[in-house]
């Protein structure tokens, strides 16, 4: 089995301003090594709200990015507080945002079920008081 | 209809042009981001009254072909340069997001 190029993003949770440098930069990446266009979108804005998922809740945390001959894996991990209840958690305009982030125009709910329509697979692993682990996967076609 | 001819039909304000060779056919209506990631394509014209830093991460990951900041929403310098670091156009308009989305649905469908 090839081994899988990877990138690794370190996502700083005290600057929502700059928040999503590191899917941008994913983004340009990706283009580099020849993902089509409509799978780099996907992978962007999947990765983008897991990002900021990351920076409104659990004080930033790491990215990986690992680019396999057919399919791209997206791993998001943090030390935040976890999600109570990752069913109510997916639905469509729920959302425990600050005002300062609604403000913002984010906290719209459509997060997580963006991250879920964009990928063909999502899992969240989840402990209250520890942390969330959010894999997802786009198929290469 | 290309950035150009939708500058001069709208009487817009070109605050950053980067791609004139854009094309725009259609158009997406919101100040919630994720709502504009998960649904608008890349030749939807994205009208708003945002203007945080934030929208040019969003507009470049979802591509869209231009940013069209409605009812003359003020932006600053580093909204600027963000937007000519990541090649985004950027187009102002004094009038609401209601008025933009209608010229601009009457443009592309006659």
């Amino acid at each position: 089995m090839n081994e899988p190029i990877n990138f690794h993003f370190k996502v700083d949770g005290s600057n929502f301003i700059s928040a999503g440098e590191a899917s941008v930069n994913v983004k340009k990446l990706l283009r580099q090594v020849g993902i089509a266009p409509d799978i780099i979108k996907r992978v962007s804005i999947a990765m983008y709200e897991g990002e900021i998922n990351m920076v409104i809740h659990a004080n930033g945390g790491t990215a990986d990015v690992n680019v396999y001959p057919d399919k791209i894996q997206i791993i998001l991990e943090d030390v935040g507080p976890g999600i109570p209840d990752i069913d109510q958690a997916m639905q469509e305009g729920f959302s425990t945002a600050q005002d300062n982030v609604r403000s913002l125009g984010f906290g719209a709910g459509m997060g997580l079920p963006n991250m879920k329509k964009y990928t063909d697979m999502m899992k969240i692993e989840s402990e209250v008081g520890k942390g969330t682990k959010v894999t997802m996967e786009v198929n290469i076609p | 209809m290309d950035i150009i001819t939708l500058q001069n039909k709208l009487g817009l304000k070109a605050l950053n042009i980067s791609d004139p060779t854009r094309e725009v056919h259609g158009g997406y209506c919101g100040d919630l981001l994720s709502w504009v990631m998960g649904r608008a394509t890349d030749e939807d014209a994205w009208i708003t009254i945002m203007t945080n830093n934030n929208i040019i991460a969003v507009a470049s990951l979802a591509d869209v072909p231009c940013i069209i900041i409605c009812e003359g929403c003020e932006v600053d310098d580093e909204l600027l340069n963000l937007t000519r670091d990541k090649g985004i156009n950027l187009l102002v308009s004094e009038d609401s997001e209601f008025t933009v989305a209608g010229k601009l649905y009457g443009l592309l469908n006659n």
